[in-house]
């Protein structure tokens, strides 16, 4: 997990480890039920406050993202909360609109891009036969 | 006598901080190096004190050490006058000088085994782990030490006795990023650690708004703002704005501080923003960006505007 913080960008570093710790969650680097580092752990090794990290996970919690188990630690939750989905679809429209100004460019137009977009995911699912073929 | 005589009000704070200063004065001949200072820490509180050269940090600390007797004003340490009792105060404090002094005839191991005598609580399984995560040689002699390793050898014998109070003074001044994330790593884990204390200066205030809970900044040795980080960045805005026109001055009411050439200025506002607002409306100035700013751009308004008011 590589998160990093930057305290002058005008940004309150709390945020910042929000906003970072939804997106691996919702990117999928952070699965359910992965445990993240003891607060303590993750403030030395950002080099911040322990009660930023704190504020962190608190805030995360509430958003329903991190569950925390006493004694045990803290942990992604179980289930994609309403706002990871949010979060997923952030993420890809933000991926879809470099992509759509790229194609824009080289002169693909949103019709001919959505062929393409079909295209390449056919080929990426193996059909049953090929994965038979692979067992 | 009632409850509100600053004596009795004080003996209240006192319960959870573990450091209180009132109306400190210090003067050195004609300079006012410490003016009516007001100061409390709370127990477990990362302190941040930050400040220009000269403004005030150093003596302040001094004080607090017991070094300095003040002029006026009381200074209380764990409910202790250090003046009076230094020997108490100083061993529930660990403390790092701006000019690291250690003694430069003595060893590592030497340097570890000297301090060890002087406080009961020193731990030597927690140094030797110490001196292996600082990498510092046991043999080493101090007078052949960098200036990097000399930090770490201060930083360690402040330390291992895990006091209840870390006093750092300009912990980083000098020193490569490596050994700055050592100190901010020690000042971390020692609050981390329930109900230990931290207060250390420095003039680089994005390490202060990294470990930093509550600040306080002085100049021209005055307390010109002090509260919880949070609290003193919430009170400020940034805002860059564009005029139509050029302008060679700008002075704005709500605002704390302009800054600019031609027609782009911007504006650190201390919280009154509505009457900043106002003021931009009838100046027909664009908002281009509104942010909150960073505790050094907090501090550089704050700074100019005593200076040039």
């Amino acid at each position: 997990m590589r998160i990093h913080v930057s305290p002058d960008n005008g940004v309150p570093i709390y945020m910042q480890i929000v906003s970072q710790l939804k997106y691996l969650v919702a990117s999928g680097r952070l699965s359910p039920s992965d445990e993240l580092p003891p607060i303590r752990t993750l403030a030395e090794q950002l080099l911040i406050n322990p009660n930023t990290v704190a504020r962190a996970y608190r805030e995360l919690e509430q958003a329903g993202i991190l569950i925390s188990k006493r004694g045990s630690g803290t942990f992604v939750s179980d289930g994609g909360s309403p706002l990871a989905r949010r979060e997923r679809m952030r993420i890809v429209s933000e991926r879809v609109d470099a992509l759509l100004a790229e194609a824009h460019q080289l002169g693909i137009d949103t019709d001919e891009l959505i062929q393409v977009i079909r295209k390449r995911d056919a080929n990426m699912k193996p059909g049953p036969e090929e994965r038979n073929s692979h067992d | 006598m009632t409850d509100t005589t600053p004596d009795a009000a004080m003996e209240m704070e006192q319960a959870d901080c573990p450091v209180v200063v009132r109306n400190l004065l210090r003067t050195f001949g004609k300079k006012t190096a410490l003016d009516r200072v007001n100061l409390s820490v709370p127990k477990g509180a990362v302190f941040g004190l930050v400040g220009e050269n000269g403004a005030g940090k150093t003596t302040l600390i001094r004080h607090l050490l017991g070094l300095l007797r003040p002029e006026s004003g009381r200074v209380r340490i764990f409910d202790m006058d250090p003046v009076e009792v230094p020997e108490r105060v100083l061993a529930r404090i660990g403390y790092l000088s701006e000019d690291r002094d250690l003694p430069n005839w003595a060893r590592i191991s030497e340097l570890m085994r000297f301090t060890s005598s002087f406080y009961p609580t020193w731990d030597p399984v927690y140094a030797e782990e110490l001196r292996e995560m600082l990498q510092l040689d046991p043999d080493a002699r101090v007078r052949n030490l960098s200036r990097g390793e000399r930090a770490k050898a201060g930083l360690l014998i402040a330390l291992a006795y895990r006091p209840e109070l870390l006093i750092l003074d300009e912990p980083s001044a000098g020193l490569d990023a490596l050994v700055r994330r050592h100190i901010l790593a020690a000042i971390i884990r020692t609050v981390a650690d329930e109900g230990r204390t931290v207060i250390f200066s420095s003039h680089l205030l994005d390490e202060v708004e990294r470990v930093a809970d509550r600040i306080a900044m002085i100049d021209h040795g005055r307390i010109i703002l002090s509260g919880p980080l949070d609290e003193v960045k919430a009170q400020h805005r940034l805002l860059t704005l564009q005029f139509a026109e050029p302008r060679k001055q700008l002075d704005l009411p709500g605002a704390l501080f302009c800054e600019g050439t031609g027609r782009d200025w911007s504006v650190v506002s201390n919280g009154r923003l509505e009457e900043l607002r106002a003021a931009l409306v009838e100046l027909h100035a664009e908002v281009v960006e509104e942010r909150d700013p960073s505790l050094e751009e907090v501090f550089l308004a704050r700074v100019r505007t005593t200076q040039h008011p």
